[in-house]
């Protein structure tokens, strides 16, 4: 069997050779394609900075074996902003200052988008720390993460926009 | 991470062919083998990719009333799945309660059934574990073992199932469907995990190449649903192992225990189903005295594997909490911290 692996990769169809089976989807991003927005945090699954979109669905990418995922979709933080326009959740993380050293933001930012396509929590701020667990932040910006999540989601689904507490 | 073959079947035939072969392990999402795998404690010589496969995919309703889960359905799928959490809430409610958003999206039925322990001398490559190198020892005795098994465990291994998911389902009677080189067959959960013994490295009673394909629940299992808890304390609130939990299943006719079911997780290397305490709850009134008095019944075989004597306790009172919850009946919605002993009790009183 060859190891190629074919995949969409925000917007873009690419096809990607492969010299090893044990390439993840986290090291095919950001090694092979050079998409470094995605993290390499723990490597593991505990820590998700390595969030992306797989097929519209939040993932690890760092436990995603990349030839197990041949024909997929994948979106990542910098498929995100339309050319200089952020994406509404960029644009509140910003906002609410939802990040100090800023290594975990694009996993957040990617994690926070899945949880709202869920349509899970809405923008009840228990549901969405709850739906954010798997995302840890070490600089501990938990609180401006929550707050930009709820107001995202308020955007997204077109509901007038409160003033941030 | 060691080299491998990888290859790609396309129907469970050639997988269980492919998994006959010695060295061979099953991919299904890899949150639980590639962690492994990169950290040395799963060396698999060949990787059998379910992925691909057709079929596996669906929740069936029974003609019967029960459902048929395939092997291959996402935990989050499933506990969101409308019909199936209506009918199944504390399964629902425990599903939820493990992992995270994103492993949830991942994370399979069949693999949540096969998770490897959290044990840490299991997963440290330089210890002894019995588990890991047949033989080598125990190192969680004497050590670091305050979460380790207090039902059920052996002198060559006292590590427990990391499950959420298998405890409502041993409760709730489910049945997994195997296919393997010898042909089809079934397994009730109960009957599926093994406890350690003298051979702690057989976790489960499959034979090599044997794959899990789907799991049943039976028409019974839904006439709980209007009483159906999973109570979880974890040593953080959120994304993090039990350190014990409890599902509870209650009928109630006439102001009395019609049928319980009780399974404590986190206590054993399987999913623990309490059934000496289901027996004394029939007939009983659904009141505090009952569920007390039940809780300590399902742990009266506790013994403390090491520094965990606490557990014990833990488990009795998450044991009686999640009888109370059942007993005060599914919520509508799932709270928003599923089977936290932090959600609050319906009806307003604090849990």
């Amino acid at each position: 069997m060859s190891l190629s692996v074919t995949l969409t990769i925000n917007h873009v169809l690419q096809q990607v050779e492969l010299d090893d089976p044990r390439v993840t989807l986290l090291d095919l991003l950001r090694e092979r394609l050079d998409l470094t927005g995605t993290k390499k945090g723990c490597d593991r699954g505990q820590c998700g900075a390595c969030t992306i979109l797989l097929n519209g669905q939040r993932v690890n990418a760092c436990l995603a074996l990349a030839l197990s995922h041949d024909g997929a979709e994948i979106l990542t933080i910098e498929g995100l902003a339309e050319g200089e326009a952020l994406h509404p959740l960029q644009a509140a993380f910003i906002a609410h200052d939802a990040l100090q050293c800023g290594f975990c933001t694009p996993g957040q930012i990617m994690s926070a988008l899945g949880l709202i396509t869920e349509g899970q929590a809405g923008d009840d701020p228990e549901r969405v720390r709850e739906g954010m667990s798997g995302n840890l932040c070490r600089c501990g910006a938990y609180r401006g993460i929550t707050e930009a999540v709820v107001e995202a989601s308020r955007t997204m689904a077109g509901a007038p926009q409160e003033t941030a507490a | 991470m060691n080299r491998f073959d990888y290859v790609r079947p396309r129907t469970v035939a050639e997988a269980v062919a492919a998994g006959a072969q010695p060295g061979s392990a099953y991919l299904a999402a890899g949150t639980n083998l590639l962690d492994l795998m990169k950290i040395g404690v799963a060396r698999p010589a060949r990787l059998v990719d379910l992925n691909y496969l057709a079929g596996l995919d669906t929740i069936e309703e029974l003609p019967d009333g029960g459902v048929r889960i395939g092997a291959r359905v996402r935990n989050a799928d499933l506990a969101h799945d409308l019909a199936f959490r209506r009918r199944f809430p504390a399964v629902a409610e425990a599903l939820l309660s493990g992992a995270s958003g994103q492993l949830r999206n991942m994370a399979t039925t069949g693999g949540n059934l096969l998770q490897r322990t959290r044990c840490a001398y299991f997963q440290d490559t330089a210890s002894a574990c019995n588990k890991r190198a047949p033989g080598s020892g125990c190192d969680a005795h004497g050590r670091e073992n305050r979460l380790h098994a207090v039902l059920g465990w052996s002198k060559t291994c006292i590590a427990t199932h990391p499950s959420d998911f298998c405890v409502p389902l041993v409760a709730l009677d489910a049945i997994m469907e195997i296919e393997g080189p010898e042909g089809w067959r079934e397994v009730p959960l109960a009957d599926f995990h093994l406890l350690p013994d003298a051979t702690p490295e057989r976790e489960s009673v499959l034979a090599p190449g044997e794959l899990v394909v789907a799991l049943r629940l039976p028409p019974e299992a839904a006439g709980f649903a209007a009483h159906a808890r999973y109570v979880k304390l974890r040593e953080r609130t959120s994304f993090a192992f039990a350190v014990v939990s409890a599902a509870a299943c209650l009928r109630i006719q006439e102001g009395q225990i019609a049928a319980a079911r009780l399974a404590l997780g986190g206590v054993a290397a399987k999913p623990w189903r309490a059934r000496a305490a289901e027996a004394f709850l029939l007939g009983a009134a659904p009141a505090e005295a009952a569920f007390q008095q039940a809780a300590t019944i399902a742990l009266a075989e506790a013994r403390p594997s090491g520094d965990n004597t606490f557990k014990i306790e833990l488990a009795r009172r998450i044991a009686a909490r999640a009888l109370r919850l059942a007993a005060a009946g599914t919520p509508e919605r799932l709270p928003a911290l599923p089977a936290s002993p932090f959600a609050p009790l319906p009806g307003g009183l604090h849990g």
